[in-house]
């Protein structure tokens, strides 16, 4: 089946009209020694039903979360998405939509990319979000390149404690230009502040909350260090966090990033996610992506445009902050529907749920022989549990059991070998957590 | 009467959340955070019910224009329609409830999946290797260059330049600038096309590559690709083709076999995935066997049946997304894919360009066409005559909304004076086709004869045309609880 509505006679009719009396002259074009000479080498066209069943098939390959327990987390959540989400973001006068590049036909949209850049400047407590990044890791990414055209210094200072994937996206998107990337040391699961060596040729320091083992880091004491060499303080925070935790703006923060797929967006085996972006408003101009401003129409009515387009590459081309173009926006869209229902007391009562949920859990394998706790500080959703046989053993005996038990973070952390790290959302319950306990009391 | 904020719905203890009970003994948040990492006041987050928040996000799409409600004939974005199959199956539960780290075994569907789009792509594009890794287009262009770039330092030095011809998207410089590439730009020939002579005079071992756009932004294939690549090799400059146009070769010619040796798709454009409001797309880069060694981690291998990430690829330029790009995406344009097959993608291409071709056709009498030549899938026209009476191509875009047509690319390619870039796709009725047409020389006469209506343009749709200098003058970016409240 196709999606070509041309019939015979449209064909017939149109190229009369050209003026020719074959497609194929329309492709003259293209010189006959590159032009292709057999079919492509594709599997035959399927029907609608076939195509459904096939693909039905390949998506039963997988085991999906419905059918096991999952304590997986570091970087991406299973946290509950209200129904309503879903049903709003399948509105195809939504996803069928283009860049709203022309306002007047475009306002819903638009307004709601303010909502979200108004909700993410909430969150986080800064002063301007744009309109979303591909995801948490390249928003980390464009957040040092940032700082690097602020200061036009030459270095970054990323904590160890960054997720692992982020920092080998960072290292990724700046080989090219010359920079260098310190990285710092990790005492009892939080950045090392004392190793902090931020020097006047730093251009950022780049600190995860909660880090990627859960703990909460001392954001304000690494902010008056940096601030005290003019570097950039970029943070990289956890969405749901920001129920109970201080926000890095009231910290000190310049640059607050994060990942936001917890916010009404499937896991969907690592993406579409949803990178957020805020900054404070002397950095503005600065800024990657696209941003939503608000004005008037002719008529004096309120209304909503892209604006300050004059960074992006479609304007400024070699000059632009940033190539992005295309980003996540229906993603935001998800996260502005999700915070719009669960709202301010919402947001609170699901960090809640995490926060005892994860320490309720800890507390319980702690219990056990031989399970122990390497990092004393504070956490909130995720842990970091040292196991008494190679964790990937127990991993394996608990997914005997549909429980998939953690991630082994020693493919990540040579020196973490055989710990796992352990995440608890608010869809975990009291029983599911019994049972891996119960399950952990084997090993 | 504009849709209010969903904020301004907001009152203290309206919900629309339900939420489970603590099951689980408690103990005091201060006991586990500090006093000091606690906040203090909460995000002010709306409060509203859920029928609030439902009217209020259907009234706000209902303030749009989208490929269900409207023909969207935007040059360079490929506005097809989009199967909505695709969208089914996109969001059986085995695709959307599954975690990137889950382990490889149970993730079989997903992998599998994704190894055949890969080598579907491969086929379509004649090139070796694919990475799905890069989320949208621009970021396939980037993550192109640094593999670019690796490869050039591996044989010696990295280089200095990048070639990009003047017609090119603005996101081509953007990108090599952010590889760590000088771009020196490459004259437009008097028909459109590369200038050869330009090229050769730009062309030397301090380059590193040409990005080029096929058929470019004009619509023009580039006929003379074989001497371009020849150019283009005695100096050891690789060939990058920005895919944005790829939609009017499926089946008709590929890339690999005219010299391209690193390309970017665009699932959101050429296979059918919707834009979403300006995302999520995604973007691929494939690559010829040289480059193979420098692609992002993981790529997905096959052995004895069983698929795998594998991480181990000796010269990798590393990673570009956080996990392995934007699967979601991927699955719709795979469906699209097994849907059409060889015959039905050679179908696309074939009445895309057959679409633009009558467009252009019925239009070129009314609107001065830059180039006069045969155009491929999308055609570009100025609105230069129109000027001279006063009326500017953006007057004709606003007037367009108000015959329930979304405006085709507007100002772009920067090479012609007042452009509209004009793509049908394939997808649309001969009856659409005409019906915009009709209105195209509608709105030329309106200029002639009553240009004011056009000028004031757009009169029918849910605000006016908008203060733009305002917004970016008192930047208003964001809403803000009133104080005192």
């Amino acid at each position: 089946m196709g999606y070509v509505p041309n019939t015979d006679k449209d064909k017939k009719e149109m190229l009369r009209t050209i003026g020719v009396d074959a497609i194929e002259k329309l492709l003259k074009d293209i010189p006959q020694e590159i032009r292709l000479k057999k079919e492509l080498n594709l599997p035959n066209p399927l029907s609608e039903i076939e195509l459904k069943k096939e693909m039905l098939s390949l998506s039963e390959r997988n085991a999906d979360l419905l059918h096991h327990t999952s304590f997986l987390g570091a970087g991406a959540y299973d946290h509950y998405i209200p129904s309503v989400v879903e049903h709003l973001v399948s509105r195809s006068e939504f996803y069928t939509a283009y860049t709203p590049y022309q306002a007047e036909a475009s306002q819903g949209m638009l307004q709601s990319i303010y909502e979200f850049q108004s909700m993410i400047c909430e969150l986080t407590g800064m002063d301007v979000a744009n309109a979303s990044m591909y995801d948490g890791a390249s928003a980390t990414a464009e957040a040092a390149m940032m700082a690097l055209r602020i200061t036009k210094r030459k270095e970054v200072v990323v904590s160890r404690a960054l997720h692992p994937n982020y920092r080998t996206v960072l290292k990724t998107y700046i080989q090219g230009i010359g920079i260098s990337i310190k990285e710092i040391s990790i005492k009892n699961g939080v950045t090392d502040v004392d190793a902090l060596s931020i020097s006047d040729n730093t251009a950022a320091v780049i600190i995860q909350q909660p880090n990627f083992f859960g703990c909460i880091e001392e954001l304000s004491a690494i902010n008056t260090i940096t601030k005290k060499f003019g570097a950039i303080f970029i943070a990289s925070v956890d969405p749901i966090s920001m129920g109970i935790l201080k926000s890095p703006g009231e910290l000190g923060a310049d640059i607050v990033v994060g990942e936001g797929q917890s916010l009404g967006n499937s896991l969907s085996f690592g993406g579409p996610y949803l990178g957020f972006f805020a900054a404070r408003k002397e950095y503005v101009r600065q800024m990657p992506g696209r941003l939503v401003g608000a004005t008037v129409d002719a008529h004096g009515e309120k209304a909503y445009c892209l604006t300050l387009q004059t960074r992006e590459q479609h304007i400024k081309r070699e000059r632009a902050t940033s190539n992005i173009c295309t980003n996540q926006a229906l993603c935001a869209l998800a996260a502005t529907v999700y915070l719009s229902v669960i709202g301010k007391e919402g947001l609170r009562k699901v960090a809640e749920l995490c926060l005892q949920k994860t320490h309720y859990t800890q507390r319980e394998i702690t219990k056990i022989k031989g399970f122990a706790s390497p990092f004393p500080a504070p956490f909130f959703k995720e842990f970091v549990i040292k196991t008494p046989m190679p964790s990937e053993k127990i991993l394996k005996g608990l997914l005997a059991e549909k429980i998939i038990g953690g991630v082994d973070i020693g493919n990540y952390y040579p020196e973490l070998k055989d710990h796992l790290l352990i995440c608890v959302t608010e869809k975990r319950t009291r029983e599911e957590i019994e049972r891996l306990v119960e399950l952990l009391k084997q090993y | 009467m504009p849709e209010r904020l969903i904020f301004e719905y907001s009152s203290e203890g309206k919900k629309g959340y339900s939420l489970p009970e603590m099951d689980v003994p408690v103990e005091s948040v201060e006991k586990f955070i500090g006093n000091r990492h606690l906040r203090k006041n909460l995000p002010e987050l709306p409060e509203a019910s859920e029928i609030e928040v439902v009217r209020h996000f259907t009234h706000l799409s209902q303030e749009n224009f989208s490929i269900d409600s409207h023909f969207y004939p935007l040059g360079s974005c490929t506005m097809k329609y989009n199967p909505k199959i695709n969208e089914d199956v996109a969001r059986f539960p085995g695709f959307t409830n599954i975690h990137p780290l889950q382990p490889e075994g149970l993730s079989q569907g997903s992998l599998q999946m994704m190894y055949e789009l890969e080598q579907c792509l491969a086929e379509i594009s004649g090139l070796s290797r694919i990475s799905l890794q890069p989320a949208a287009g621009a970021q396939g262009e980037m993550t192109g260059m640094l593999m670019i770039r690796a490869y050039h330092k591996a044989m010696g030095s990295p280089r200095k330049k990048v070639i990009i011809p003047d017609s090119a998207h603005g996101t081509n410089p953007a990108s090599a600038v952010l590889s760590g590439y000088e771009v020196v730009e490459v004259k437009s020939d008097n028909a459109g096309r590369v200038d050869l002579e330009d090229l050769k005079r730009v062309a030397d071992a301090e380059c590193a590559a040409f990005m080029l756009t096929n058929p470019n932004t004009l619509g023009l294939f580039e006929k003379n690709i074989l001497q371009i690549s020849n150019i283009l090799k005695e100096h050891g400059i690789l060939l990058y083709l920005d895919g944005a146009n790829l939609n009017a070769m499926l089946g008709l010619c590929r890339p690999g076999d005219m010299g391209f040796d690193v390309v970017h798709f665009n699932l959101h454009k050429t296979f059918s995935t919707p834009h979403g409001g300006g995302g999520p797309g995604s973007g691929p880069v494939g690559v010829k066997e040289a480059l193979v060694p420098f692609l992002p981690v993981p790529v997905i291998e096959k052995k004895d049946e069983c698929f795998y990430l594998n991480y181990d690829i000796s010269k990798s330029i590393g990673k570009v997304q956080g996990f392995y790009g934007n699967f979601g995406v991927m699955v719709k344009a795979y469906a699209y894919i097994r849907t059409l097959g060889a015959e039905g993608l050679k179908e696309v291409s074939e009445n895309a360009i057959l679409n633009a071709n009558y467009m252009k056709k019925r239009l070129e009498g009314y609107f001065a066409l830059p180039y006069k030549v045969g155009c491929m899938h999308e055609f570009v026209l100025s609105g230069s005559e129109q000027k001279k009476a006063g009326v500017s191509t953006k007057d004709i875009a606003k007037r367009l909304l108000d015959y329930g047509f979304h405006p085709p690319t507007v100002y772009f390619p920067l090479i012609v004076d007042e452009a509209l870039m004009i793509e049908p796709t394939e997808t649309e009725t001969k009856e659409v086709l005409d019906k915009f047409c009709d209105v195209m020389i509608a709105i030329a006469k309106e200029s002639k004869e009553n240009p004011d209506i056009v000028k004031s343009a757009p009169h029918t749709t849910p605000v006016t045309r908008l203060d733009e200098a305002k917004a970016a003058k008192e930047l208003d970016l964001r809403w803000k609880k009133a104080t005192g409240d």
